[in-house]
């Protein structure tokens, strides 16, 4: 386990050092949603209306943009050669680079995300919605994002080819994670959608690290 | 815990590299690849890391197939290739720390001044702190190699390990495998130039035709 | 040096695939004019529908075939990573540019029948969205296919990539099939199996054979063509090695 943990505290580590990856996530995910109320008007009913759909398709983009490096450069360097001679199981390797991925690109994401509220004026009830949506969804964004890096890291500018085989594997997500906060706006009871949500990272849990941990074994040849 | 390779038959891509290989190295041995360019020696190194697979043929480790028990190998042999495994933003310290953490969690904790010790020892003293970004190539490469002293690993696969280290640096690379064996290390290495080792057993890739014709 | 050893199981494929395909072949014409003139002639139109429920005769069996196929390549994919056989991977290979054709027929044929239905090309109902995404699901597999150099390694890449899409169909499915409940009533093009009438059913399923006819047909065919680029591709690696 401490092997796991120091995967994952290098990785966030220099997701911060190496030219504030995490920063630039951040930035995007604001800029992106901004950008709504300008081309869609200012009008609060049209924006509380499209709101949870703008944050969270913004927030795939995002999570995505980071998808391609997660692990190429240690395809690169060669610390995949070293990863896997590790003790630990390159599935655990994989499932420890993916909770590092969520630690520096997801969990800011989730933590900016209310301010995204307020900004396209979501009421009151659905900002604990968004909240609680994007914790349990951006998790599956890292592992499912992780078995598109994977496929695609000895292609050189597979940035364009990842977001095809990730994007729409990323569909289930979004459809209940904007299902969560539109019920949560409408007064209805959300708890379903996040149950799926649940049920969704759970089911990835254990899946995406085995196909991970496959696709990298094939570019250690 | 001996490594032999029997029959071996490796191919990348379309192309067979190598075929009907075998060798043996037994504890305080050191076989050295020799070979052109593209004659497989960095190909038979992977082969025995278990990176890939042989196509044809068996590697077995201590009479078990490395099949069998991938962990097992996996875990008692070093492998240093052409890439260092450097993270530039780390420090020194933290780069090699990270490595005898991942390499050998289950070793007490190796203190800061172990770490002092081998840095002393390949020629990186007073470096500890210094981000990787800012070493010479050479320095990359002890550094690389100082993960051969920092975890303990009976079998080591050097693949052109002497590449970019000047004279002091292939000494102590030499210094290194001349220690490792006395304690009944394994190495083995694929060699472009030369390298001052007197008892080493070859393998010469690629002349198969070239022998049978003289 | 040639890995003949890895080729000789697809040459003795081929052999077996030239005895089959002629048979295939009239097999198929003959479902497809059977079933044609089933769809076209025999069955009556719809009494809200009209004539333009006719559509539905292709639409519906390429819908299954997208799926169909699907299954093919994912199946293909599993065998070739667990067998090691260089067949495998190939039918999958062969496999998915069909299979995205049928899906673009799908949602052609979608869009045309939704024309009259609703007054608009495109709606977002359920099974067209659904049909879509697998559309892209396609795409992806085949980019990935083109965009790895090296064969064995493409081949085990997306043979992963098609067992991730199957485990991951089902979910998008019900993922869209609840989105559309949530915002959509239910759909025009519903017809769940037991409600039809039994004059639309059977040209339906004849359709569904000649489609599935079809596929065998073509997959044959590009099985043939693939092996033999593949071993094209081996032997031209051999001789500039030697």
């Amino acid at each position: 386990m401490t092997t796991f943990l120091q995967i994952v505290a290098r990785d966030v580590r220099l997701a911060f050092r190496q030219g504030g990856a995490t920063m630039l996530v951040v930035v995007f995910f604001v800029l992106a949603v901004a950008l709504f109320p300008l081309g869609v008007g200012p009008e609060t009913a049209v924006l509380r209306r499209i709101a949870p759909g703008v944050i969270w398709v913004a927030a795939l983009l995002a999570a995505m943009l980071s998808l391609d490096r997660l692990f190429q450069v240690d395809f690169e360097d060669g610390s995949l050669d070293q990863l896997a001679l590790a003790p630990l199981p390159l599935e655990l390797v994989a499932a420890a680079k993916c909770l590092a991925h969520w630690l520096s690109t997801g969990l800011p994401l989730v933590v900016i995300s209310p301010l995204l509220g307020v900004l396209l004026e979501l009421n009151g009830e659905a900002h604990a919605a968004l909240l609680l949506a994007m914790a349990a969804g951006t998790p599956a964004l890292s592992l499912v994002g992780g078995i598109g890096a994977a496929l695609t890291v000895s292609i050189r500018r597979g940035g364009v080819l990842l977001s095809l085989l990730v994007l729409p594997l990323y569909i289930p997500v979004l459809i209940f994670g904007t299902g969560a906060i539109d019920a949560a706006a409408m007064g209805l009871e959300g708890g379903a959608h996040l149950l799926v949500l649940a049920a969704l990272l759970a089911a990835a849990l254990p899946l995406a690290p085995w196909a991970i941990a496959g696709a990298l074994r094939l570019n250690l040849e | 815990m001996p490594l032999t390779g029997r029959n071996l038959t490796c191919t990348r891509g379309d192309t067979t590299v190598f075929t009907g290989l075998d060798f043996d190295i037994a504890p305080g041995d050191i076989v050295v690849v020799r070979g052109a360019n593209g004659s497989g020696k960095s190909s038979l190194l992977r082969l025995a890391a278990g990176y890939l697979a042989p196509t044809e043929g068996e590697l077995r480790r201590d009479g078990v197939p490395i099949a069998d028990d991938p962990e097992r190998h996996r875990t008692s042999l070093h492998y240093v290739g052409h890439l260092d495994a450097l993270k530039p933003a780390l420090s020194v310290a933290e780069n090699l720390a990270f490595w005898s953490r991942v390499l050998a969690p289950k070793t007490p904790a190796s203190s800061r001044l172990d770490h002092d010790r081998t840095l002393d020892r390949m020629g990186l003293s007073g470096l500890a702190d210094v981000p990787t970004r800012y070493l010479s190539a050479g320095q990359r490469r002890r550094l690389a190699l100082a993960r051969l002293i920092v975890c303990s690993r009976p079998l080591w696969l050097l693949d052109e390990p002497t590449a970019s280290l000047d004279d002091a640096g292939t000494e102590t690379l030499l210094g290194l495998i001349s220690d490792h064996r006395s304690n009944g290390g394994m190495v083995l290495a694929a060699v472009h130039g030369s390298i001052a080792v007197d008892d080493a057993v070859t393998i010469r890739l690629g002349e198969c035709r070239m022998d049978g014709m003289s | 040096m040639v890995n003949w050893h890895r080729l000789a199981n697809p040459t003795s494929f081929l052999k077996w695939s030239r005895r089959v395909l002629p048979w295939a072949s009239v097999t198929t014409v003959i479902l497809l004019a059977a079933g044609l003139y089933l769809s076209l002639f025999v069955a009556p139109p719809d009494y809200q529908q009209g004539e333009t429920v006719r559509i539905m005769f292709v639409h519906v069996p390429s819908a299954w075939m997208a799926l169909f196929t699907y299954a093919v390549m994912a199946g293909a994919s599993a065998t070739g990573l667990i067998w090691k056989s260089p067949l495998s991977h190939l039918t999958a290979k062969a496999a998915a540019p069909i299979g995205a054709s049928f899906t673009l027929l799908a949602l052609v044929t979608g869009a045309l029948w939704g024309q009259p239905m609703w007054g608009t090309w495109w709606v977002w109902d359920a099974r067209l969205t659904s049909v879509l995404i697998l559309f892209f699901l396609y795409l992806g597999y085949i980019a990935l296919w083109e965009a790895i150099d090296d064969y064995t390694r493409a081949a085990k890449s997306t043979a992963i990539l098609a067992l991730v899409g199957v485990v991951n169909i089902p979910i998008i499915k019900f993922s869209v099939d609840w989105w559309n409940t949530l915002h959509q009533p239910a759909s025009v093009l519903r017809m769940d199996g037991p409600s039809i009438h039994p004059s639309l059913l059977v040209p339906l399923l004849v359709m569904g054979g000649a489609f599935t006819g079809y596929f065998i047909v073509v997959l044959l065919i590009r099985l043939e063509r693939e092996i033999l680029a593949r071993q094209a591709q081996v032997l031209r690696r051999a001789q500039l090695r030697s």
